[in-house]
């Protein structure tokens, strides 16, 4: 276990690139492991037509892929070109307790997320990661505006 | 695709035109077979003046033996497969794929239907108040019926190249058989449960639930929509088709959030109305216990009330029909055991809470008000007790009732459709033709009266507990061992909670 490792949440907006590129600065400046997490929203206790069933293991496949692909891969790539020691994990769940369970397994010292900037009413319903995570989370949470 | 629609709805419309002599002609051609099919598939001994078909006795003796050889799996098996179902033993790892909770709830939208309403009634009015008595009794038994053909459905499930999964009866026949040596015979019963589940998917599953929703409509319109079964039929079928073939998820998603809350909605109020009968349920409850050893009043006596309760048990939560094992064979588990487990609380809920709970519904009413329903059965009986308390319910009621049907359709929908990709393979195209006729069915299900060919399906899918719990005789003592095996893992702690 280091203390030296971040933990980055991104989901793709615009918020997770600027705390990507916060990242990077804090990563270079004080020689950090990165660990890059994306979670992707499932809940265990939804409801599903039997078919949907039958397809969720190719379904889960496929959207881990994606995730890697089109999000997770360029952050690895922007981190790793500037010498940063660099990890991933992608994963369904509820994006605030997955992201806990992660920083916990890797030992992070903190966690950077980008802050999506949703209306008032929207975050009042279904909540936010950002929020939650102050919240609830044991070791410090650096929100990027 | 749109010609074969267009051809479809031409065929509805002309259908409604000449609906009284299309039903005469279809029923006096399917009549005698109705008949026949029925004579066979019901044959019916006679012991002490109660009538006893022996497809029942067959399920009730291979439940009890289920039971046994389980060593009470119901009962003991009961704590853990609520631990799996809260999700303490899940991998962080695995999360994404289909949950045990998952797994249940859509097992459970299937069976919880119009039975649960109507079913019971149909019981009480014809084997009395102790016919409840035996309708639990089976559903205890039923639960160790469906640990055995759900762990088997996952254990021989078949993987399909783009990573979907076929699962159910007619692999584990066909599997299992063939370990055994008699690959022949395995071949046989598969083929045979594939066809009955796709016939019995197009009746029980299907042409009974949308007429029953037309017939709830309507009596709650008060008869506004008389001859307009072919609109609520193309309407239903049009919500069918969107989701099965359009794929359109929101809809599906909708109900499968709603059915839930309307079983919770549903219990709610029955409780409700079980407490404004408050001074009566001693009685009624007095009643459910002596009415299963006297059988006052009953045709065959306690015999009788017994039959009865254990058919309708049967009807409602599917344990033997291996329905539900086409449903768990979607899960993704290194261990088959654990939805063994899971599916035990399927003829929990929906046997012992959901059928219970209406049975006490009508056993209070009745200790309060004994002609409280008059002359109604079914539906319209467990309708009429909640009405002596809220005039408003039977509107809600029907709607639920439109709501189970709908869930359950979309779940046999699935059930036939494997059926039929057993018979004719896994192609797209073939699944798609197959799904055309289910729609064309749902509509069907509300413009005729086809009691022969709904009578034809009831058999059929009784038909195939025969071969089902034949094989689940030759199979229960692989799923002995695999029990066996899991729980040492539980007790080693190779197997253990997370969190």
């Amino acid at each position: 276990m280091s203390e030296n490792v971040i933990l980055l949440a991104i989901d793709g907006s615009e918020g997770a690139e600027r705390a990507l590129v916060h990242v990077q600065r804090r990563a270079e400046l004080g020689g950090a492991k990165v660990v890059v997490a994306y979670v992707i929203e499932w809940s265990p206790y939804s409801f599903n037509t039997p078919e949907e069933n039958a397809q969720r293991h190719s379904r889960r496949e496929s959207e881990i892929a994606k995730a890697h692909d089109l999000v997770v891969g360029p952050a690895l790539t922007f981190l790793s070109e500037a010498n940063i020691e660099v990890e991933s994990v992608v994963r369904h769940g509820n994006p605030s307790e997955t992201l806990i369970g992660i920083a916990k397994e890797t030992g992070a010292a903190q966690i950077v997320i980008g802050r999506r900037g949703q209306s008032g009413l929207k975050s009042l319903i279904f909540g936010s990661v950002a929020g939650n995570l102050i919240q609830t989370a044991p070791i410090p949470v650096m929100v990027v505006p | 695709m749109n010609r074969i629609i267009i051809a479809l709805l031409a065929t509805l419309a002309l259908a409604s035109q000449a609906q009284a002599g299309i039903d005469e002609s279809i029923n006096a051609f399917t009549a005698p077979i109705a008949h026949w099919v029925g004579t066979v598939v019901f044959f019916k001994i006679s012991i002490a003046g109660a009538q006893l078909p022996l497809v029942v006795l067959w399920l009730v003796i291979g439940a009890v033996f289920f039971t046994v050889y389980m060593g009470f799996i119901n009962l003991r098996g009961f704590k853990h497969a609520i631990e799996l179902v809260r999700g303490d033993y899940a991998d962080p790892n695995s999360a994404g794929e289909v949950s045990h909770f998952q797994a249940l709830a859509t097992a459970v939208s299937g069976t919880v239907g119009i039975g649960n309403i109507g079913g019971v009634a149909i019981a009480v009015t014809i084997g009395g108040a102790g016919a409840t008595f035996w309708l639990i009794l089976a559903g205890f038994l039923g639960m160790s019926t469906k640990f055995v053909e759900c762990t088997l459905g996952v254990k021989y499930r078949t993987e399909n190249p783009d990573g979907s999964v076929s699962g159910g009866p007619m692999y584990y026949l066909r599997k299992g058989f063939e370990e055994r040596g008699m690959a022949g015979f395995g071949r046989f019963m598969g083929t045979f449960y594939a066809i009955g589940i796709f016939v019995g998917a197009l009746g029980i599953g299907n042409m009974f639930q949308s007429n029953q929703a037309y017939v709830q409509l309507n009596t709650v319109t008060g008869g506004a929509l008389d001859g307009y079964g072919w609109l609520v039929g193309l309407i239903l079928a049009g919500v069918v088709f969107a989701v099965i073939i359009g794929g359109i998820k929101s809809i599906a998603r909708v109900t499968e959030k709603v059915v839930p809350f309307m079983a919770i909605f549903y219990c709610f109020f029955a409780i409700i109305v079980i407490l404004l009968n408050f001074t009566s349920l001693p009685m009624a409850i007095s009643n459910i216990f002596t009415g299963a050893f006297t059988g006052e009043g009953v045709t065959g006596g306690a015999l009788g009330a017994l039959i009865i309760g254990f058919q309708r048990a049967v009807f409602s939560n599917e344990a033997g029909i291996g329905s539900a094992s086409i449903a768990h064979a979607a899960v993704r588990t290194n261990e088959p055991v654990t939805e063994g487990y899971v599916s035990l609380l399927e003829p929990f809920i929906d046997t012992i809470v959901i059928c219970t709970i209406t049975a006490l519904v009508i056993g209070t009413s009745q200790v309060a008000d004994p002609n409280f329903a008059g002359d109604a059965t079914g539906v319209a009986m467990t309708s009429a007790a909640f009405e002596r308390h809220m005039s408003w319910f039977p509107v809600p009621l029907a709607f639920a009732a439109l709501l189970f049907a709908f869930s359950t359709m979309i779940s046999w929908s699935y059930y036939g459709l494997k059926g039929w990709t057993y018979l004719f393979g896994e192609g797209q195209f073939g699944q798609t033709v197959y799904k055309v006729i289910f729609c064309a069915f749902v509509a069907l299900g509300c413009i005729v009266q086809l009691g022969p060919i709904l009578d034809i399906s009831d058999a059929l899918v009784f038909l195939i507990c025969v071969p089902n719990i034949l094989g689940l005789y030759f199979l229960a003592p692989i799923v002995r061992a695999e029990m066996e095996a899991y729980k040492a893992k539980l007790v080693t702690g190779e197997i253990r909670k997370y969190a």
